[in-house]
């Protein structure tokens, strides 16, 4: 029901992203959706790809700080107050959402939000009790 | 003018009659009372009673900060705890301070010492002493404040900090002695500037200033800018506190020793070697007049030269010149003294965190600044911000709390600091003084 999401530490300094971005083309990898967080310091590159262990590994060899967490994705029916309802689910179990991020392709009309819990399985659970759809990781990488 | 007219103008060879008699005194009483210094000076083959000139002072060995710390917090006290009355402490190298006690005599020293040095700086009974050196543990505040109270002058208890309002106390209350770091002095005539007041147009006559290094071309602004004498001044907790040295106002070149109570020495750091007079080297200082920390040969780690030459303003006591740097690894930023190593064990002391860091050090208007820089990790990085601001603060804070200083930490790619065969450069000093 978890979805892989690598996480990469940057300095906030011009050429980083087009560093990360070079790295995983020659790798071959594909990413399949991101997120950047950013401070004033620093900045999180938040990424889903087709293939982590390799992500990792190759931006590993290069120097990077790379990790990997467990996060959610949900189709979202694609209508106004979709994304309210499951936000709505959340809040009313008291789950609170570290960040979330658009997934880049659609799942059959449906849009994809990749979701960053504090608890995780409590989320799975109480959006499944509302037939809310959660995506495999696997259908995601290929997607 | 002088405070102590007949021991500050003492011709040499009664200078020197006194220094020894001093230094016997002093060699009798640490070996007594001091099991340190009984076995140091036991382990040099020496017995108090061998030292019959000044020159054998040389053949006893060093007293290193080290030294001090190993004795924590108390053991190299020569004297009960019944008869001191005042404790200070100042940054060692690690963790725990180093710790300095004063009987009642020595408190009474001090405030002669540090009213001779505001006589020497141009300051006299009548005068209203702003003084902005922290009080506290810090030597600073308190060493001035008995000295200007023994000099009659008014003081004004201030300590560091809520420039707004020293700008206000020094114009409502028309000070004109001010006491603090040099960097601060600019510091507040730039903030006054901006509230649209000219430093210029205050009572200052006279700034006394030290706790870090400055240069001539500062004092040259200092000067221009606040339109007052600006006097360095010298002390460290270890010997005393302020006071230990100061230039005269007639001369302002090198500034003098109190050669009764202390005997200055100048040495190779590497060699411990002594030194000729003229030559630069470190300064070692022998304190012949303390109760409650006798400290022999003890290597300041401040580096300068001195000289014996006869100075314009009738005082006989040697001048150190002003201190040109360390010969360990110690800075002082806002007057604070902080080892590279103290930050190193509070990083190593946070979960996780690999002490790959470097310490960059600037002045922005005239402020000390300092910025830690760690290279983030897989064990602490997190994909929440969060996470990785919550350690920056930590770090922040536990720096402020451990050394009294405030810097800024940033997080950084890992191997972004530059390591020159496999040791890393830990300091960066951007000062321009």
């Amino acid at each position: 029901m978890k979805v892989e999401q690598i996480s990469i530490f940057i300095e906030n300094k011009s050429g980083r992203l087009a560093e990360i971005t070079r790295i995983l083309g020659e790798a071959g990898i594909n990413i399949r959706a991101l997120s950047l967080a950013d401070t004033s310091d620093f900045g999180i590159l938040r990424l889903i790809v087709n293939n982590v262990e390799v992500a990792k590994s190759v931006l590993k060899e290069k120097g990077f700080t790379v990790n990997k967490t467990e996060v959610v994705a949900v189709e979202v029916p694609d209508r106004p107050g979709g994304l309210s309802g499951i936000l709505q689910t959340l809040d009313t179990e008291r789950i609170n959402v570290e960040y979330m991020y658009a997934f880049v392709e659609r799942c059959g009309g449906n849009a994809v939000i990749i979701f960053r819990f504090d608890e995780t399985e409590k989320a799975i659970t109480a959006l499944k009790n509302n037939n809310f759809n959660i995506l495999e990781g696997e259908r995601l990488y290929s997607m | 003018m002088f405070f102590n007219e007949e021991f500050e103008t003492l011709p040499r060879p009664a200078l020197e009659a006194v220094q020894l008699k001093r230094l016997q005194a002093t060699l009798e009483r640490v070996y007594a009372n001091v099991p340190f210094y009984r076995d140091l000076i036991g382990r040099a083959g020496v017995k108090p009673g061998d030292v019959k000139q000044l020159d054998d002072l040389q053949r006893l060995p060093f007293t290193t900060k080290q030294d001090m710390r190993d004795s924590y917090p108390y053991g190299l006290f020569a004297a009960p705890m019944e008869e001191i009355v005042r404790i200070h402490a100042s940054s060692g190298t690690t963790g725990k301070p180093t710790v300095v006690g004063y009987t009642a005599r020595d408190i009474d020293v001090w405030a002669e010492l540090m009213a001779r040095s505001f006589v020497s700086a141009g300051a006299h009974k009548g005068d209203i002493i702003h003084n902005a050196y922290g009080y506290g543990l810090f030597t600073g505040g308190l060493g001035a404040h008995y000295g200007a109270e023994r000099l009659g002058a008014s003081v004004i208890p201030m300590s560091g900090g809520n420039t707004n309002r020293q700008i206000m106390i020094m114009q409502d209350f028309g000070s004109t002695v001010l006491t603090c770091t040099p960097s601060y002095s600019l510091f507040m005539a730039e903030a006054a500037h901006e509230e649209g007041l000219d430093f210029r147009t205050l009572k200052l006559r006279v700034g006394i200033f030290g706790a870090e290094p400055w240069s001539e071309s500062m004092r040259t602004e200092i000067e221009e800018k606040l339109n007052l004498a600006a006097i360095d001044i010298y002390g460290l907790s270890e010997i005393m506190g302020p006071g230990v040295a100061i230039e005269c106002i007639q001369a302002k070149k090198g500034l003098h020793i109190w050669e009764d109570h202390f005997i200055p020495e100048i040495i190779n750091p590497e060699t411990g070697q002594r030194l000729g007079e003229g030559e630069q080297g470190e300064l070692v200082i022998t304190t012949i007049t303390k109760q409650g920390i006798p400290l022999i040969r003890y290597r300041t780690r401040d580096i300068t030269s001195i000289t014996y030459e006869p100075c314009i303003c009738g005082r006989t006591h040697a001048r150190i010149a002003r201190m040109s740097g360390r010969s360990d690894d110690m800075l002082i930023i806002r007057g604070v003294n902080v080892f590279p190593s103290q930050i190193e064990s509070i990083l190593v002391g946070i979960e996780g965190v690999e002490p790959h860091y470097v310490l960059i050090i600037d002045r922005q208007d005239n402020l000390d600044t300092l910025e830690v820089q760690v290279e983030v990790d897989e064990r602490i990085f997190s994909d929440e911000v969060k996470v990785l601001q919550a350690l920056s603060h930590r770090i922040e804070k536990e720096i402020k709390e451990m050394l009294g200083v405030t810097c800024r930490v940033k997080l950084v790619e890992p191997k972004t600091i530059q390591r020159s065969e496999g040791k890393a450069k830990r300091v960066i000093d951007n000062r321009k003084l």
